[in-house]
């Protein structure tokens, strides 16, 4: 494969309530949980997607993130071959434990369908893709740490075997309360070169 | 009636996050599923548990549903008739 | 010039039989790994499920090893690794990747949800656990994709190795039947009441069951069994839970395949479908079929001898697949009777003698995500 240049063309991050774009605050809240800051991101960006208070909490980072990253770059009128490649540290394990609890009681045993189907961590994928119509590759992956050089590499080789026009990249751990959320959007167009230091320095920032 | 049906109305905005919803919205007659409230079909699967979780009602035939979840009115006859708690 | 890839060595532990020679032989009996199950401490009432006798499991695998310590799962991926590791010879270097596919992992250890547990529970730290047992040196890659996430890490190594970034890779997928997927398939009224009839008139949904399977992605074409040609991994965009009515996302991944390939859709001598029983999976999947002008191609679904085994699920039908292959075999799609689908495909209704060319497998999952990834014969 013809291995061309690819740059970082923006970034986010979410995390103590506060979300990011291309290194500015563009949304902050006073100290407050995670269901009441996303809601109030929601609010603030006028997302109009009542499906939004559907999906448990790491599908709402993951869908905050893209939402932001997304909104100006997308074109409703024709195909965005923009693929997903996510990872995270502790998968869906915030909303399995919610799961095992309503199964753990035998005296109250009602397992639920709509907070068993968020059990996969790709299902935040599913949700992003929705949004903004994206039949595009998409694959969730797990790592002890964010992983730049995994991440730079595999986005180069969908970039380089034109499976993909533009990868969106994303980081998005959510656990008990904790988040962190890092996502953004690599193509072969643009000024600041994709590289693993550069990823490594906007994730750390 | 009136009652189950306002408790109802409270319960599968709650249930189903319906958080740009309220009570008023809701009419006994509106179809839930589709254009009305537009429920899907984790919806359904949810209002299931619901049915046997509150009503103690056990539905075997998920295909059941379509026709007990038509709207507010249905459910509330439904459960009416055949509710063990 | 682009790296050619292949899969060299193969190995599944499932209920059917602890190598791939078993489970083949068993297949070709027409012997199922689905039994009925009664056991309270999984779900309260009978279920059927393919599930790894743990008698067996505990002595196969105190064979490989004395340590302790390892739970079922570990136990399993372990069998399924420890034989392709030991025959490679390889040396696991920075050039050796290790990947996992797993939906699940260890999420039994929720029951008890002690803070060591809860660590157990973590995707990469089962990873860890397997890494550091066979001492691979590269850091572990876990693909947690639904129930693609087996045949989508074929994928990824595959592309890891085109991209020059290893030469090898180990790939373990395995899943274990607990009462979390129980349940929450039940929750779901996905659960079929008699074992799983994909395609049938009178599926009625999914059995599950459990495996470990192993293989070796490799650049070089030494005792190649088959090799890597396109692959595509799209999503429906379309619903979280079901699958796209037109199979959108399906149709384009096997068209990605097919365009990196070079090759057309008639030219598919054998397909593996996916195929849970489900009446929308299998709908779907016909439908995708037709639109791409499969619906003469032989396609089975191995379901009815596994159940659906989830992470595993991709990469065990994957491994019977090549074996169909190698040894010109086409293998009885188990549980079929009359046809349920809308759409005409053709269902292998008896194992049968074939050659073939190209192989394609597919799955598709939760999340709306797709995978597919197209094989040719090693000549």
């Amino acid at each position: 494969m013809t291995a061309k240049k690819t740059y970082i063309q923006s970034f986010c991050s979410i995390q103590n309530n506060e979300i990011i774009l291309n290194g500015e605050t563009v949304f902050n809240t006073e100290p407050t949980v995670f269901s009441d800051f996303s809601k109030k991101a929601y609010q603030n960006f006028e997302m109009n997607y009542p499906k939004f208070f559907k999906m448990d909490s790491l599908s709402k980072l993951a869908f905050l993130g893209a939402e932001i990253l997304l909104r100006k770059e997308i074109d409703a009128t024709k195909e965005n071959n923009i693929a997903l490649l996510f990872a995270n540290k502790s998968s869906s394990l915030d909303t399995d434990v919610k799961f095992q609890n309503s199964i753990s009681d035998k005296e109250n045993y009602y397992p639920s369908p709509a907070v068993f189907v968020y059990t996969l961590p790709n299902i935040c994928l599913g949700e992003i893709s929705i949004r903004h119509q994206l039949k595009s590759e998409n694959s969730f992956f797990i790592f002890e740490a964010f992983n730049p050089v995994f991440m730079v590499n595999y986005a180069n080789v969908l970039l380089n075997t034109k499976k993909a026009e533009k990868v969106l990249c994303g980081w998005v751990e959510y656990y008990n309360e904790e988040y962190k959320a890092f996502l953004y959007l690599v193509g072969t167009e643009g000024n600041t070169e994709h590289q693993k230091e550069t990823v490594e320095k906007l994730y750390n920032k | 009636m009136e009652a189950l049906k306002q408790e109802l109305k409270e319960k599968i905005i709650a249930v189903l996050n319906l958080e740009d919803i309220n009570l008023e919205d809701i009419n006994d007659n509106d179809p839930l599923f589709g254009d009305g409230l537009g429920l899907d079909s984790i919806d359904a699967l949810e209002l299931i548990v619901m049915l046997d979780k509150d009503y103690g009602i056990k539905l075997v035939d998920p295909k059941e549903g379509k026709v007990i979840f038509q709207s507010i009115e249905t459910m509330g006859n439904y459960i009416k008739e055949n509710r063990t708690k | 010039m682009i790296r050619e890839v292949f899969i060299t060595e193969t190995n599944c532990i499932t209920p059917i039989g602890f190598d791939v020679a078993t489970n083949v032989k068993n297949i070709d009996g027409g012997i199922s790994g689905i039994q009925l199950h009664q056991n309270s401490l999984l779900m309260k009432d009978p279920f059927y499920a393919s599930i790894i006798d743990e008698e067996k499991l505990n002595t196969a695998f105190a064979k490989v090893t004395p340590a302790q310590n390892y739970t079922r799962l570990e136990k399993m991926m372990i069998l399924a690794l420890q034989p392709i590791v030991e025959k490679s010879k390889l040396i696991l270097d920075a050039k050796t990747a290790f990947l996992l596919s797993t939906t699940k992992g260890n999420i039994t250890a929720l029951e008890n949800p002690t803070e060591e547990n809860i660590a157990k529970a973590h995707l990469h730290q089962l990873a860890k656990t397997i890494a550091d047992f066979f001492g691979f040196a590269t850091e572990p890659i876990v693909v947690s994709n639904a129930c693609v996430s087996g045949v989508l890490a074929i994928s990824v190594a595959k592309r890891l190795i085109q991209s020059g970034m290893y030469d090898n890779a180990f790939v373990v997928a395995g899943d274990e039947v607990s009462e979390f997927v129980l349940s929450g398939f039940n929750s779901f009224q996905a659960m079929s009441d008699l074992p799983c009839k994909p395609y049938s008139k009178n599926r009625n949904g999914v059995t599950l069951g459990e495996a470990a399977v192993a293989v070796l992605v490799s650049s070089n074409k030494e005792n190649a069994k088959i090799k890597i040609i396109g692959d595509g991994s799209i999503n429906d965009a379309n619903h979280i839970s079901g699958p796209s009515r037109t199979g959108e996302g399906l149709f384009r991944s096997i068209e990605s395949a097919l365009a990196e390939a070079e090759i057309n859709p008639n030219q598919i001598d054998y397909i593996s479908a996916h195929g849970t029983a489900t009446p929308f999976n299998d709908e779907m999947e016909a439908i995708a079929f037709n639109r791409l002008g499969l619906e003469d191609v032989p396609v089975n679904s191995l379901k009815g001898y596994y159940g659906h085994t989830l992470g595993a699920s991709g990469l065990l039908e994957t491994v019977i697949g090549i074996q169909s292959v190698l040894e010109s075999k086409l293998f009885a799609s188990f549980g079929f009777d009359e046809l349920g689908v809308s759409q005409s495909i053709n269902i292998i209704k008896k194992s049968e003698t074939k050659n073939s060319h190209y192989f394609l497998k597919t799955a598709s999952g939760f999340g709306g995500c797709n995978t597919v990834v197209l094989f040719e014969k090693v000549s």
